[in-house]
């Protein structure tokens, strides 16, 4: 951060104890922070090189001789009922899951923070109003309203997304509108009010502060229970369509397999585990990096 | 708890349940795409207009939204939610055969995995931040991480490779008709939801425990010198033991309308596999009326809890 970006947002978390480098160490001080970092890390390495091509086979590619072969120097995790090679297919998938969460949690995250924080901070009708509509979504239960909304909308990892995204925004609504409702009485709240500030510098320099810590930390826990529900999509086949590599698909596919080919779901399964307690643990080291009443551990 | 009180809750829920027929219905209805795409594919770019209009008319999507929104809800609130396109059997006489498989696979997972998870987080809590807390809250982690899906598959392969046994070969048999052969069958997908079930259970015990330890009574307790297992059972657990309830509660109605994917892979014809089915085949009447019975039925159970909530918590009732 320049010197002068850094002058131009004097307000922002205190400026002392939020700034981007305190929280890195504060997330890898944490034990589980670490953990997680390291795992993410290490995936987010791999899935980058399956992508970019730097991996030796190609996902799509079919090697009808080494149909079903086991971990080798060749095939690192094995190859699948075509010949195509897991290792790379499992990258890829991790990749096309991610595409699809960071998409899902970022719409889900400015959506429902933006609605949450205004619904604390205005009260009255809006916040019923936004209330009630939280409640709604609250109401189906993850799997079926994400299967509901890709009907409606059709295939395709943006539609997967969106339909994920509905699922996560009550989360978002609910974790900004607390912390909004506790400091809109605050003094310092009501001292810029009396100095006249606008309502917006309000939501921004004063509100939306105290609300960023809850919404980073869950932001970290939705990518990961959001990997789970893309998988979970792709596996009863209304997510990612074949060809295409996707973590949940491949372990459909392994299910005949598993007998004479454990390697196919073994590496989709791990990849998903990964994923899914790497994005977990960094949301413990964030909660413990920016929540004072929890120490690193 | 007052009446008013009661009133209160119910009304809300009723505007929840509102809420939720509205959104099924944009989700479903209102979006692109209609019934006569759904049900002749790309055939129904070679309809004239004369039959497209008949069409529209036949399923009633040439009235404006608003009417076909009020048409529908009166339907469904009179008891009629349609009619599937595929086998012409009506939705309700599908959703009674369904639901009551749902149902018990909710309850058998509930049974399994409520118990594990009360026992398991006062095991973590009884000594924080020990070896024995860091194993638990990592087989919870892991119990939470890994999918249904990989569970449930892998299940049924070590059953069928070590122990011949095949869960979803055979026809299903209802509980009514030999409850050891229904059991049989519904004991592994019920193990499979109990996991993450329990895990969550362990979460909430745990954190609920530790708060309670903490408590002033607590120390109390000790201090005239019970005995320590009674000072965890009768003092500790039995004050955490509100927020536990109110998770197993909700877990439970969660349970009600995601136990698609063990009913995929163990082949229980349960509302699950149902919805799945009617989206594959494009069954509209199905997944809308199926969705919307399912987010009603788990808005019902969330009131049903946060109203024993009141009744078993006099600090509630006060407040």
């Amino acid at each position: 951060m320049t010197a002068a970006s850094r002058a131009a947002a004097p307000d922002w978390g205190r400026g002392r104890r939020r700034s981007g480098g305190r929280i890195v160490r504060g997330v890898v001080a944490d034990r589980n922070g670490a953990v997680g970092a390291l795992l993410l890390a290490a995936i987010l390495a791999l899935a980058l090189a399956a992508v970019t091509g730097l991996l030796p086979h190609d996902p799509l590619g079919q090697q009808p001789a080494d149909r079903l072969t086991g971990p080798s120097p060749a095939y690192w995790l094995g190859t699948d009922q075509f010949g195509r090679d897991i290792a790379t297919r499992t990258f890829v998938g991790v990749a096309a899951s991610l595409r699809v969460v960071v998409l899902a949690v970022a719409i889900a995250a400015l959506t429902g923070t933006l609605a949450g924080v205004t619904a604390g901070f205005l009260g009255g009708h809006t916040d019923a109003v936004v209330g009630r509509a939280a409640d709604v979504l609250f109401a189906f239960p993850a799997i079926l309203l994400a299967m509901a909304v890709v009907t409606g909308l059709g295939r395709g990892w943006v539609n997967t997304a969106i339909a994920i995204a509905v699922v996560y925004t009550p989360i978002f609504v609910r974790v900004s509108r607390g912390p909004t409702l506790a400091v809109r009485h605050a003094e310092y709240v009501l001292a810029g009010r009396v100095l006249g500030f606008s309502r917006r510098r309000l939501l921004l320099r004063h509100v939306l502060p105290n609300v960023a810590a809850p919404v980073v930390v869950q932001v970290a826990l939705s990518l990961s229970w959001a990997v789970l529900t893309e998988s979970a999509l792709s596996f009863l086949g209304l997510g990612t369509q074949p060809p295409d590599p996707s973590l949940g698909l491949m372990v459909a596919d392994a299910r005949t397999l598993l007998a004479p080919a454990p390697w196919t779901l073994l590496a989709p399964a791990a990849a998903i585990v990964v994923v899914v307690v790497g994005f977990n643990l960094l949301g413990d080291g964030l909660r413990s990096a920016l929540d004072p009443t929890v120490g690193p551990r | 708890m007052t009446g008013k009180e009661i009133r209160s809750r119910v009304g809300g829920t009723l505007l929840t349940l509102l809420g939720v027929s509205v959104v099924v219905f944009i989700v479903l209805r209102a979006l692109p795409g209609d019934a006569i795409t759904a049900k002749l594919g790309t055939e129904s770019g070679v309809l004239d207009h004369a039959q497209r209009q008949a069409l529209e008319h036949y399923y009633g999507i040439d009235q404006p939204l608003l009417a076909q929104y009020f048409g529908w809800l009166r339907a469904v609130l009179s008891g009629n939610l349609g009619v599937s396109a595929d086998s012409g059997q009506s939705v309700t006489s599908m959703l009674a055969a369904a639901l009551p498989v749902t149902v018990e696979l909710a309850v058998l997972a509930t049974l399994l995995g409520a118990p594990a998870g009360v026992f398991l987080g006062v095991l973590a809590a009884a000594r924080p931040g020990r070896p024995r807390d860091i194993g638990v809250q990592g087989a919870a982690l892991l119990g939470l991480a890994i999918p249904e899906f990989v569970l449930g598959s892998v299940l049924v392969a070590v059953l069928a490779s070590a122990f011949g046994y095949f869960p979803n070969a055979g026809a299903f048999v209802p509980l009514t008709e030999s409850v050891s052969a229904n059991l049989g069958q519904m004991i592994y997908p019920a193990a499979v939801l109990a996991v993450a079930f329990a895990a969550i259970v362990m979460r909430t015990t745990r954190s609920a425990y530790l708060e309670m330890a903490r408590a002033d009574f607590v120390r109390t307790a000790q201090g005239k010198g019970l005995a320590p297992s009674r000072v965890r059972l009768r003092h500790v657990l039995h004050n955490a033991g509100i927020p536990i309830l109110t998770i197993i509660g909700i877990q439970f109605g969660y349970l009600l309308g995601g136990t698609v994917i063990v009913e995929q892979i163990f082949a229980l014809p349960g509302v699950g596999r149902l919805l799945l089915n009617a989206i594959l085949n494009h069954d509209y009447a199905v997944v809308q009326s199926t969705v919307l019975v399912i987010a009603a039925i788990f808005v019902l159970v969330n009131l049903v809890v946060d109203l024993l909530y009141r009744v078993l918590d006099p600090r509630v009732r006060i407040s």
